[in-house]
């Protein structure tokens, strides 16, 4: 749940780099997922036979959440973000300041002053941040309906970097918490929800799998098994062994 | 007369409305969103918003995002 909006799966997944649409849409439906994240980009004007991404997506069934991906300031990303919601369906956003072209990381300050602006101009804002405890206290004072810290840098499939901020994190947020960004394989999926985050957004860990529907498979299982984990109570880390087994009645002692 | 169309140099014969451009181009206008001089359209009114000379015009869609 989102800004009182209700959704059936934890993993939402993005439209990216995908080798074509018919695989997205068969990659969407393997992973469960019913909210996807789209770029706000210039009409193609030359070419107008391409076919259209919303030709691929069931908005009946399946949430739009446009971002702000390429955004370089607070100013470009709440122009983006306008005309977000003007071409889309809703109010909500994926908000993203990048702050630095190699690693994509956000630019907070930039990414809190468009916040601030947007939730006051009656936006739903997901902002894409940095993992950092204090930049996601920030973000939910100026009014962030979630906030999304990076497991790793955007596409680099490394996985969650800083499990210790990334649970510093769950303690202190009052809002959702959404891994976003870093995840390579079903194991960083898990091991996000494990954290107790309550969902996970991915796009090229899915996109750029050898086979995405079925990498969208494991995607879909492995947030509901982190889910059912963090849930269920993991057991304290020992040193040392603690037998399974009874240690009495060995046979021949 | 001359405007700049997503960042292009675009002519057209005279001034026209967004809705006429939008089918002169062969978009539809529910998949997309219209910024012009800055403001953005609401489409609704894309029929009464006239395009002159000069004038600056993105017209933006949803495309594969992460």
């Amino acid at each position: 749940m989102i800004a009182g909006r209700t959704f059936r799966s934890r993993l939402i997944v993005g439209t990216g780099k995908y080798s074509s649409f018919p695989v997205m849409a068969q990659a969407h439906e393997a992973s469960g997922a019913d909210m996807v994240t789209v770029a706000v980009r210039r009409v193609n004007l030359t070419d107008r036979s391409r076919e259209s991404l919303l030709d691929y997506v069931d908005t009946d069934k399946i949430f739009l959440l446009p971002n702000t991906a390429g955004c370089y300031s607070a100013d470009e990303a709440i122009r983006t973000a306008r005309l977000g919601r003007e071409a889309g369906l809703s109010n909500w956003v994926k908000l993203e300041v990048i702050g630095d072209e190699r690693t994509l990381f956000p630019d907070n300050e930039a990414l809190i002053e468009a916040t601030r602006v947007l939730v006051k101009e009656g936006f739903v804002v997901l902002p894409y941040t940095n993992d950092d405890p204090i930049a996601c206290r920030k973000l939910e004072d100026a009014g962030a309906a979630a906030v999304m810290p990076l497991g790793a840098p955007i596409g680099s499939g490394l996985g969650i970097q800083n499990v210790n901020n990334i649970r510093i994190i769950r303690e202190f947020a009052r809002v959702p918490l959404i891994i976003d960004a870093g995840v390579g394989t079903a194991s960083d999926a898990s091991l996000a929800m494990e954290l107790g985050a309550d969902g996970v957004l991915m796009n090229t860990a899915i996109a750029g799998a050898q086979e995405p529907v079925a990498m969208a498979t494991a995607m879909k299982h492995a947030v509901i098994a982190g889910r059912l984990a963090y849930l269920a109570g993991r057991i304290p880390r020992k040193m040392y062994a603690s037998a399974s087994s009874p240690v009495e009645g060995m046979v021949g002692r | 007369m001359i405007i700049t169309l997503n960042g292009e140099r675009f002519e057209l014969d005279r001034p026209l409305s967004v809705t006429a451009l939008l089918t002169q181009l062969d978009i539809d206008p529910r998949r997309v969103a219209v910024e012009h001089n800055l403001n953005i359209i609401r489409r609704n009114t894309f029929p009464q918003v006239i395009v002159e000379d000069g004038d600056r015009v993105e017209i933006v869609n949803f495309v594969g995002g992460g």
